[in-house]
């Protein structure tokens, strides 16, 4: 197993990109999600209150 | 074949099928890059020039990669609803922007991480890829910008979609022109483009490829939530939520 | 053809009269000309003040700052180059004139340069004194600022009419613009650079003539269409 956990001396260059990585794709998935939750619940209340009016 | 396609258009159907097609992507996409990180991290042996400093080319790469192709994807998109009229293709092109902008800001991190041991600077004016992949930063910040400053949305379509075509042409320009001037100021060889292993280049493709996958299936989502906001006011969209309180 | 259809002006009356327009509104109005030289003067009179006096650091940065302010005052008169005619109803008449958008708003441009690119060009020697400039680099860089600010108006143009009439459009406008005058910074100030150092400066001019051409020849179809799609 190459590598290691301190690769060379590069350890915190490399793990901070991975970890950099990680956390931008987990952020634009959450983010992603969360526009889409918001979107549904603003349409649903708005056909709700449509609905209720009729 | 094409009543496929041409049903992928419609946007109750691709609200649809979106749904089902996403983890068909993203599951794929996770596994190889969970994979590749492995190889890469772990087995792949060490360069002989950079050491271990090397490995940030499995994360370095394919954002780079995706953050123009997904700039591709926006100005084609737009491109094709602008001249041919397709109200979903706008809603793509909408939904690469965000997307296209992080793996952008991601590629000039990692690549500034990576320059740092590699030649001593953070940041290298010079040097033509670093200076490309930040204009285009430069440009997905002003597509999205214009975009959320016009009101109408179907105005937004077409003008952001002027803008993402005028932008294709200006970054092969700047590549070029710093190029140019880099070659005048002892050009700088930034990445060298030699022959990698073939042990060395695998989990860099498969790299890619789950990274495109799972790319496509992020896309897919944003895609869905657009033309959900878009087509609120339809009748499809109504009997829709009307019909499943509750879900999402 | 009836009578009215046989007597509409051509596309050359059309190029001239936009032309003409914008060149007598602007004599009109010296402070939009005026304004931006100040501009430039002053964020070349900034520099040295900011960085220090030291004559060798100002005769290495002069190409540099000199670029950077010419392109800042020219941002600053994009501005108004839709806004007036946006605001009392001219951009409307000119979208319906017989004559192609394109060649009216070539017209437009070229105005536009006439009273911003070219007064900077031809003030520049100025100010390149003040930065220990010898007189044949001077040459260089006036050769730079024309061509370039050529391709800046035209270019800028496209901007402009993309963020007609919305709030708060002059920001955004920078921030569109700021990709496309790269390759132009890049390469008019490096040619000065080059010409001061006695090397060959050609292939920036060449490069740079070449921006202006295809700035020519597609900038006014874009700012068009950008002019129609923000005045629908």
């Amino acid at each position: 197993m190459e590598g290691g956990f301190a690769m060379g001396d590069y350890g915190a260059y490399v793990w901070s990109c991975y970890a950099l990585t990680l956390v931008i794709v987990v952020f634009s998935d959450w983010r992603a999600r969360l526009r889409h939750k918001r979107v549904y619940r603003d349409v649903e209340v708005r056909l709700k209150a449509l609905e209720d009016r009729e | 074949m094409w009543k496929w396609f041409h049903q992928l258009a419609s946007p109750p159907h691709f609200y649809r099928i979106s749904a089902i097609l996403s983890p068909w992507l993203a599951v794929p996409g996770l596994i190889l890059i969970g994979y590749s990180a492995w190889q890469g991290l772990f087995v792949v042996p060490m360069d002989y020039q950079q050491g271990d400093a090397f490995r940030i080319i499995y994360v370095h790469v394919p954002s780079a990669y995706l953050s123009m192709m997904a700039y591709m994807i926006m100005a084609t998109a737009g491109a094709i609803g602008l001249i041919w009229r397709i109200k979903l293709s706008h809603s793509v092109a909408a939904a690469a922007a965000p997307i296209g902008a992080a793996f952008t800001f991601l590629a000039l991190c990692t690549g500034s991480i990576w320059g740092r041991p590699m030649w001593g600077t953070w940041w290298e004016w010079g040097d033509p890829r670093m200076m490309s992949e930040l204009i285009l930063l430069f440009l997905y910040f002003g597509y999205m910008a214009l975009r959320s400053a016009i009101d109408d949305t179907a105005k937004a379509d077409k003008a952001s979609a002027v803008l993402a075509l005028v932008g294709i042409v200006n970054v092969v320009i700047v590549h070029f022109s710093v190029e140019w001037w880099s070659s005048l100021h002892q050009g700088q060889t930034v990445f060298k483009k030699g022959t990698m292993d073939a042990d060395m280049r695998v989990p860099l493709l498969l790299m890619i490829l789950g990274f495109t996958l799972l790319f496509g299936s992020m896309l897919l989502r944003r895609i869905r939530t657009e033309v959900l906001y878009r087509e609120r006011r339809t009748k499809w969209v109504r009997e829709m939520i009307l019909k499943s309180k509750g879900g999402a | 053809m009836n009578e009215a259809q046989r007597n509409i002006p051509g596309i050359f009356s059309g190029l001239a009269a936009t032309t003409r327009r914008d060149l007598l509104l602007a004599w009109k109005r010296p402070g939009d000309v005026l304004n931006p030289l100040f501009f430039f003067a002053m964020v070349c009179t900034l520099f040295p003040l900011a960085v220090g006096p030291s004559s060798e650091q100002l005769e290495f940065s002069g190409p540099g700052v000199l670029w950077v302010a010419a392109l800042l005052a020219t941002l600053l008169s994009l501005n108004s180059l839709f806004i007036t005619d946006f605001e009392d109803g001219s951009l409307d008449q000119l979208l319906v004139s017989p004559q192609p958008l394109p060649v009216l708003v070539l017209g437009k441009t070229l105005a536009h340069w006439l009273t911003s690119g070219l007064p900077l060009v031809l003030v520049s020697p100025v100010l390149a004194l003040t930065y220990r400039m010898p007189v044949s680099v001077m040459g260089v860089m006036m050769l730079t600022l024309l061509l370039g600010t050529i391709s800046l108006s035209l270019l800028g143009s496209i901007g402009a009419a993309l963020t007609v009439g919305l709030h708060r459009g002059t920001a955004l406008l920078s921030l569109l613009i700021l990709p496309l005058a790269m390759p132009i910074m890049i390469l008019g100030a490096n040619s000065v650079s080059l010409a001061a150092s006695n090397d060959i400066y050609s292939t920036g001019i060449w490069a740079l003539g070449a921006y202006a051409i295809a700035s020519l020849s597609l900038a006014p179809y874009a700012t068009a269409a950008a002019l129609r799609i923000s005045n629908e």
